[in-house]
């Protein structure tokens, strides 16, 4: 007998939820809190902040101090992942250059996140400039689902009735550091608003919430938190769901696809074990994808059948369609006059202090919506790369006695100007609207499978126009707040032979769109609720869905969204819709 | 919730596994064996932790190479009225591991430190940790200064800002490096905000976000 076997279990469940990031982790919690039997399949690892993060520790406790040899953003991110897995590649044709971040974690990649939390507006679910799509809901629809969100997960910042930047339920936010102030008064010269930032993290207690504390101001979300002071999917809605008694989860499970049934609907998934490479099936009345924007699309194209023989939900052929991350660019430097700067902690919060939410009139310029602008620089803890630059910058200023010095050097002199220009440093990025567009897509590569058998995804990604002039602006406007507060720019000034700095697409990780929604389902794969047209007994609740992303960081998005297609499967269940 | 409930939640998780698992005959290795290997170091892949076991059991440079390391090192970051030199805090053997740890680094790193010895050899007849400080002193000089170094000096200097690069790297991240530069973080606090004499020192009492 061969030794080649599926188990296939008797269980069925509730729903089947796949990938437990921002939004399979919000719709396991509404779920499981109301009594539904869950089952959670993630390809990734277990990981529990509370245990697993490297919050605390010193550079010197990583051989590589830090480096990110291992993981792109330093030894101690809490990131099991990056651009590359291992034995799961993914092609690219055409000359894209798109990146794909992955994390194949519990919690994924709300483990290490940014944790800037913006709501998208009015104009970004109905946008008036004739290039960019509308969604079919508005942003009254998603609101009352964002104040939730924002209550139960916890959020800092200001209100301040801006029409596109809407205002959440905020705790008291972080006050700004010293480079931060030098910022707001350079960028108000130059004409750029300048507003306290948006982050996941618990500044104050939530009322009732035994399970997390607030904010310590270590500065490094990014490395997940221990007392769960940030937002993490694994710490603040998997593990909760877990132990309503409702949630089981099956790590290292890596899903290969949606199993249907002869009527076509959804009855399981089939999935690998990624440490044993044994096959399962498992069965549930209803399956939720949140592997990720692409991740879904390629489970849906890899899902075919006789009643779906373009794939599940892809009787449009929109599925990978339409993707698109946010634009970036930057620019960074340092300030002159924070030479020789007084010590002390301001570590802060490990997400944004302040930002720019865009501030200009469109019909002005060369390109559609905008852009928004995070800020950095200060007195952080010194890692791998330290001190990099100061053999260029102590050329390019004055030393203490304010004669001009030839840069580079060694010994004490040195090492008195890494002292002296320590903290100097600062930096912008932008992060705008990419159009989202039929021609930018996802799919499956016929040639190429993974060390599972799967079949991967092939991009196809170029910058239109539009996104070009828009990196430009960015430039233009970031050198200006330069100059407006005295700093020297020492990165690379780019011009139209690098599109201006613009970031390949994938670069932002943002990448959203693949599995839009609609009302058409001749033109969209999933109804408003997120619900497959094709297949009623199917959702998916990542950045998939997204029409099209506005300049704001998807994941305070996905929250809502993937709370409101879970409150909405509870009631459909109610009214035995499904 | 404590660390035991979190424990729970992953024996939860584990059990449940199994259960799901009864109705097949073989053993759920998978789950049993995943259980009792927690001993894994706790954040990490168990990759990252046996990638660094072996760079750590290998060697790179030879005692010639990490000598020179070690002289060049110090010339970059001596001891001072505030701190230790560079191989007061193992920059030489942080520097053994890193190119290890980044091949990228290790033909010029090799490279390089054989043109220093050459160049030493053709000038003074001995290499680079036989000279005297004054003749070391008068070959960095040539290649510590990019803008001002000779054309045919280049490699040396690329080699230098490697070097120079990768000791401030090794010696900022020691405890005795994260003392001299004054990052007073990495402690639970509060954030009140820049302080008051700071914020007068640059006219940014009125500056409000
Ligand atoms: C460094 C960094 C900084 C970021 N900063 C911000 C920020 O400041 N603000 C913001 O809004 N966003 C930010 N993002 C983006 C944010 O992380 C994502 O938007 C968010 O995590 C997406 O959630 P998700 O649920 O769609 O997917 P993910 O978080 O990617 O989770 C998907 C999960 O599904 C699992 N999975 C994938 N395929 C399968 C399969 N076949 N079977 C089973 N499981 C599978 C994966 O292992 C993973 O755990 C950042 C991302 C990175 C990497
Ligand atoms: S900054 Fe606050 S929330 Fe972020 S990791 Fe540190 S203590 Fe936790």
């Amino acid at each position: 007998m061969s030794d080649f076997q599926i188990k296939k279990s008797s269980t069925v469940y509730d729903a089947i939820i796949v990938g437990s990031g921002a939004g399979g982790g919000m719709a396991a919690y509404v779920l499981a809190n109301a009594g539904q039997k869950v089952l959670m399949l993630e390809a990734g690892q277990y990981f529990d902040p509370r245990i697993d993060a490297q919050q605390m520790k010193w550079p010197w406790e990583s051989p590589r101090r830090g480096a990110g040899t291992t993981r792109p953003f330093g030894d101690f991110d809490a990131s099991y992942g990056g651009w590359q897995l291992d034995g799961e590649p993914y092609t690219t044709k055409d000359k894209t250059e798109f990146e794909w971040f992955r994390s194949r974690m519990l919690g994924g990649r709300t483990n290490h996140w940014g944790r800037i939390s913006l709501r998208m507006g009015p104009i970004d679910f109905k946008p008036t400039d004739g290039l960019t799509d509308p969604w079919p809901i508005t942003y009254a629809d998603v609101k009352p689902f964002y104040d939730k969100v924002d209550r139960m997960i916890g959020i800092y910042g200001t209100a301040e009735g801006i029409e596109n930047e809407p205002d959440g339920i905020f705790m008291k936010p972080p006050k700004p550091r010293l480079n931060e102030l030098f910022i707001k008064k350079g960028a108000e010269k130059a004409g750029v608003r300048v507003i306290t930032g948006r982050g996941a993290v618990m500044t104050e207690e939530i009322k009732g919430n035994k399970d997390r504390a607030p904010c310590f101001y270590c500065g490094q979300c990014g490395r997940s938190c221990k007392v769960y002071g940030d937002f993490s999917s694994s710490s603040c809605l998997v593990i909760p769901a877990v132990n309503t008694g409702n949630l089981t989860v099956i790590t290292d499970a890596m899903v290969r696809e949606v199993i249907t049934d002869k009527d076509g609907t959804a009855k399981g998934v089939s999935y690998v074990n990624r440490k044993d490479l044994q096959e399962y099936q498992v069965n549930a009345k209803l399956v939720i994808l949140g592997a990720s924007a692409c991740e879904s699309a390629r489970i849906l194209l890899n899902s075919k059948s006789s009643q779906h023989p373009n794939g599940l939900a892809n009787n449009s052929g929109v599925v990978g369609k339409y993707l698109h991350d946010s634009t970036g660019a930057s620019v960074s430097g340092f300030l002159p006059q924070l030479l020789d700067r007084k010590r002390y902690n301001e570590d802060g919060v490990g997400s944004v202090h302040i930002y720019s939410p865009w501030w200009l009139d469109n019909k002005k310029l060369d390109f559609p919506r905008g852009y928004h602008i995070e800020y950095g620089g200060g007195m952080r803890m010194p890692s791998y790369g330290f001190g990099g630059g100061v053999s260029t910058m102590n050329g390019m200023v004055p030393d203490r006695n304010g004669k001009m010095k030839e840069a580079g050097g060694y010994g004490a002199s040195l090492k008195d100007d890494y002292r002296r220009f320590y903290g100097t440093g600062v930096g912008m990025a932008g992060r705008g609207t990419a159009i989202a567009r039929e021609d930018n897509y996802c799919e499956i590569d016929p040639n190429v499978v993974d060390r599972f058998g799967i079949p991967v995804l092939r991009f196809h990604y170029k910058w239109a126009k539009e996104e070009i002039l828009q990196a430009k602006h960015m430039q233009e406007t970031f050198l200006s707040i330069m100059k407006e507060m005295d700093a020297v720019v020492t990165s690379k000034i780019e011009g139209p032979e690098t599109n201006y700095g613009l970031e390949a697409p994938g670069k932002i990780i943002h990448e959203v769109g693949t599995i839009r929604m609609g009302d058409d389902p001749k033109k969209s794969a999933l109804n408003k609720y997120c619900q497959a047209h094709d297949c009623k007994n199917l959702f998916v609740v990542d950045a998939g869905p997204f029409v099209q992303q506005g300049d704001k960081n998807a994941t305070w998005t996905i929250l809502a969204l993937a709370m409101r297609t879970a409150e909405y499967i509870l009631a459909e269940k109610k009214k035995q819709n499904i | 919730m404590n660390r035991r409930d979190s424990l729970k939640a992953i024996g939860l998780t584990a059990l449940t596994t199994t259960v799901l698992l009864e109705a097949c005959k073989q053993p759920a290795t998978d789950t049993a064996a995943a259980t009792t290997k927690t001993e894994k170091e706790a954040g990490r892949e168990q990759w990252e932790t046996e990638r660094d076991e072996k760079l750590k059991s290998e060697t790179f440079f030879t005692k010639h190479e990490m000598a020179t390391i070690t002289v060049l090192a110090n010339i970059i970051i001596p001891k001072d009225g505030v701190s230790g030199s560079a191989s007061d805090a193992k920059v030489p053997e942080f520097i053994e591991f890193i190119v290890k740890d980044m091949p990228e680094h290790q033909i010029p790193m090799r490279g390089g430190l054989k043109w220093l010895d050459i160049q030493c050899f053709n000038r003074y007849e001995k290499p680079f940790v036989e000279a005297s400080t004054k003749e070391q002193i008068s070959i960095v000089d040539e290649i510590a200064y990019p803008k001002k170094a000779k054309p045919e000096m280049q490699a040396g200097v690329s080699f230098f800002n490697r070097m120079r690069s990768l000791t401030a790297s090794g010696f900022y991240t020691t405890e005795m490096g994260v003392k001299d530069i004054g990052y007073v973080g990495n402690v639970p606090n509060q954030w009140p905000g820049v302080p008051d004499d700071v914020l007068k020192q640059y006219g940014m009492e009125n500056v409000k976000v």
